[in-house]
C-alpha cells in the first residue's frame, strides 16, 4: 500500500551516527563530497571506500538496505561507464581495437573512478542525512546552519517552517489520496489497467480533488497556527535545542584530515619522484 | 451575571461576508446581526445552532480572524473589535483565547505530538524548562502522556483533537473556544473531549465555549445560547431553553431525546413534569407520571 512509504527512508537507531548533530552531518556529508570529487587516484579511491565502509558498520544499517538505496543508480552509472570506456581516447595505444570501436585504459580507468565516486557519493550522503537522520532534526539543522543568512533578509525560518510542515502532511495526503482513490474505484474508475497514458489520465479525478483539499487545508492550519500566537520567528523559542558535542568537533576534525589526505595523494606520486630525485642527488654526492 | 468579571462582552455585534469580488455589498444577508452576549470568566457556555447560524462566524470574531461589520467587543475589558487593531494586541488577546478547531487533522503543525503541544509555547517565547513543565501538564490534562513521542497521523480523530487542546492548554489560555471540535468524531472521541472541556473548567476555572449542534452536548453546560439567523434567540441555563421546544423545532433544532419524548407525551395529554432534562431525570419523570395516573 501507498501508506508504507517511509519518510526519507530514515531509520531510527542509536548508532555513534544516529547521534550526531544534525549541523555536524551535514557539514560532514559536505567534506565528504568534497573528498570524493577531489579524489583521482586508486589510493584516494581505496582510502575513501575504507571510510564508507566504516561509516557503514558503525552505523549499523544492513547492507540489504544499502543495496535497495543503490539500485535505482545502476543503471545511470552503467551507462555512463559505457560512455566513458568507448568514447575517451588515450594517449598510448588502443587496449580494443575492433573495427570503429577503440578500447584504451584511461578509458576504463575513468569508467571505473566515475563509478565508484556516484556510488561512494550515493552511500556517503545517505548514511550522514537521509538513513541516520530523522526529516525534523534534519529541518531543524538546515535552519540553524542557514540562520546567518537571515543578516541578508532571507527567510530562513520561514523556510524550515515550510519544510517541516510539508514532512508533517504528506502522510496525511496519502491517506487523503487513498481515500479518494477507493471513492472512484467503488464508483467504477479503473485505475490499474490500460497503458500508460490511460493510468495517467485516471488519476487526474483524485488529483484535482486533492488540490482542492489541500488548499482547504492550508487555510485552515493557517488559521489554526495564528490562532496558536505564530508570527513567524519573532520572539521565539524551541523545545529542541541543538548543542554541538565534543565528538562532533572531533568528527568533523577528523573528516577535514580525511579531506586533506585526499589532497595530498594528488601530489603523492610528483612528492615520490622528487624525493628520489632528491635522494638520487644526494646520493650521488656522497 | 452583572457583578462577576465579565471575560467577553459582545455589543450589537454584526457581521457581513464579503461577496465573491470582495465588496461589501448591502442586500448581502448579514451572518451576525445585532448580536449582544456576556460570558463571565470561568462560566461554561454552549452556543447552539444549525449550520450557517452564525455560530462559526461568532468563533471567528472572538480570536479576531474576522473583523466585525459594526458593532464591540471586549476582551477582559479591551476593546478588541476596531479595524485599526495593532499586530500586538491581536497577539495580546489571542495569548487569553485558545482555539480549537473542527478538524483536528489541520491544527497539527508538527510530527511528534510533543513538539506540537510546544508549538503555542514556543511562539509564546516560553523559556524551556518552564515549557517541557507545561507540555507534561497539559498531556497528563488530556491523557495522552503515553504518546508522547509518537506521529500524530498515527492516533485516531479524538486522540489527534486531544493533542490539539493540549496545545492550548500549554499556553494558559483564560478561555478556550470550541469550535465544532467534536463534529468529526466518533463518540468515544467525543466523549473524551466533552469531558476535558468540563474539567478544565471545573479544575483550572477556564472559561468554556462550546460551539456545537449536539444537542446533548448543549445540555450539558451551565449556560446555552441559541443563535439563528444571526441572531441570538434563546439565553439561559440548559433547562430554560430546552423547555421551548417548539421555538427549537422552529429553527431545526431539536431539544435532547428525553426532553423531546416528555413534550410529546404533554401533547397527547399526559401530563408529565417539564422540569427534567438529563436522560435519567426524563425517565424518571415520565415513570412517575405514569405511575401516578
Amino acid at each position: 500500500m501507498i501508506s508504507d512509504i517511509t519518510l526519507g527512508q530514515f531509520f531510527p537507531g542509536n548508532s555513534p551516527l544516529h547521534r550526531l548533530d544534525p549541523r555536524c552531518k551535514i557539514i560532514l556529508s559536505v567534506l565528504f563530497i568534497v573528498a570524493i570529487f577531489i579524489a583521482d587516484t586508486p589510493i584516494a579511491f581505496a582510502f575513501l571506500f575504507l571510510v564508507t565502509l566504516f561509516l557503514i558498520i558503525i552505523s549499523r544499517i544492513s547492507a540489504k538496505v544499502i543495496f535497495k538505496g543503490i539500485k535505482p543508480i545502476i543503471f545511470v552509472v552503467v551507462f555512463t561507464s559505457l560512455l566513458n570506456v568507448f568514447l575517451t581516447v588515450g594517449k598510448g595505444a588502443p587496449l580494443v581495437e575492433f573495427y570503429f570501436i577503440k578500447i584504451y585504459t584511461e578509458g576504463i580507468v575513468r569508467a571505473i573512478f566515475m563509478s565508484l565516486r556516484v556510488i561512494l557519493l550515493i552511500i556517503g550522503t545517505s548514511m550522514f542525512l537521509t538513513y541516520t537522520t530523522s526529516p525534523i532534526t534534519l529541518t531543524d539543522g538546515i535552519e540553524s546552519l542557514l540562520s546567518p543568512l537571515k543578516v541578508i533578509k532571507l527567510p530562513v525560518h520561514a523556510f524550515a517552517m515550510m519544510m517541516s510542515i510539508a514532512l508533517r502532511f504528506i502522510p496525511t495526503l496519502v491517506e487523503e489520496t487513498e481515500k479518494i482513490m477507493n471513492a472512484q474505484k467503488s464508483r467504477g474508475a479503473d485505475f490499474s489497467s490500460g497503458g500508460i497514458i490511460k493510468r495517467a489520465k485516471a488519476l487526474i479525478p483524485i488529483l484535482v480533488p486533492l488540490f482542492v483539499s489541500s488548499f482547504k487545508r492550508a487555510d485552515e492550519l493557517a488559521v489554526a497556527m495564528e490562532c496558536r500566537c505564530y508570527r513567524g520567528d519573532i520572539n521565539r523559542t524551541k523545545l529542541v535545542k541543538l548543542e554541538y558535542k565534543i565528538r562532533d568537533f572531533i568528527w568533523i576534525f577528523v573528516f577535514a584530515l580525511i579531506l586533506s589526505a585526499t589532497i595530498l595523494t594528488k601530489f603523492l606520486p610528483d612528492m615520490i619522484t622528487r624525493a628520489s630525485e632528491v635522494l638520487d642527488i644526494l646520493f650521488y654526492h656522497i | 451575571m452583572e457583578q462577576k468579571d465579565i471575560f467577553i462582552e459582545v455589543k450589537g455585534l454584526c457581521f457581513t461576508y464579503n461577496d465573491d469580488a470582495g465588496n461589501n455589498s448591502p442586500d448581502a444577508s448579514p451572518a451576525l446581526c445585532n448580536l449582544d452576549l456576556k460570558v463571565a470568566r470561568g462560566e461554561y457556555v454552549s452556543i447552539l445552532g444549525h449550520n450557517g447560524s452564525g455560530k462559526s462566524t461568532l468563533a471567528k470574531l472572538l480570536s479576531m480572524i474576522l473583523i466585525p461589520t459594526s458593532g464591540e467587543i471586549y476582551i477582559d475589558g479591551h476593546l478588541v473589535s476596531s479595524p485599526d487593531i495593532s499586530d500586538d494586541e491581536i497577539y495580546e488577546v489571542r495569548k487569553k483565547i485558545g482555539m480549537v478547531f473542527q478538524n483536528p487533522d489541520n491544527q497539527l503543525v508538527a510530527t511528534v505530538v510533543e513538539e506540537d503541544v510546544a508549538f503555542g509555547p514556543e511562539n509564546l517565547g516560553i523559556e524551556r524548562e518552564e515549557m517541557k513543565k507545561r507540555i507534561t501538564e497539559a498531556l497528563e490534562m488530556v491523557g495522552m502522556t503515553e504518546y508522547r513521542r509518537h506521529a500524530p497521523h498515527k492516533l485516531s480523530g479524538g486522540q489527534k483533537q486531544r493533542v490539539a487542546i493540549a496545545g492550548i492548554i500549554a499556553m494558559l489560555p483564560d478561555c478556550i473556544i470550541f469550535d465544532e471540535s467534536t463534529a468529526m468524531l466518533d463518540p468515544l472521541g467525543r466523549r473524551d473531549v466533552i469531558e476535558i472541556m468540563e474539567r478544565l473548567n471545573k479544575e483550572r476555572g477556564i472559561t468554556v465555549l462550546n460551539i456545537t449542534h449536539y444537542m446533548d452536548e448543549a445540555a450539558r453546560a451551565n449556560r446555552v445560547v441559541v443563535i439563528n439567523d444571526g441572531e441570538k434567540v434563546l439565553d439561559g441555563t440548559p433547562k430554560e431553553v430546552f423547555s421551548h421546544v417548539d421555538e427549537l423545532h422552529s429553527m431545526g433544532l431539536e431539544a435532547p431525546q428525553g426532553k423531546e419524548l416528555i413534550h410529546a407525551l404533554n401533547k397527547c395529554g399526559i401530563k408529565v413534569s417539564d422540569d427534567a432534562l438529563s436522560e435519567e431525570e426524563c425517565v424518571e419523570a415520565i415513570y412517575s407520571a405514569l405511575i401516578g395516573d
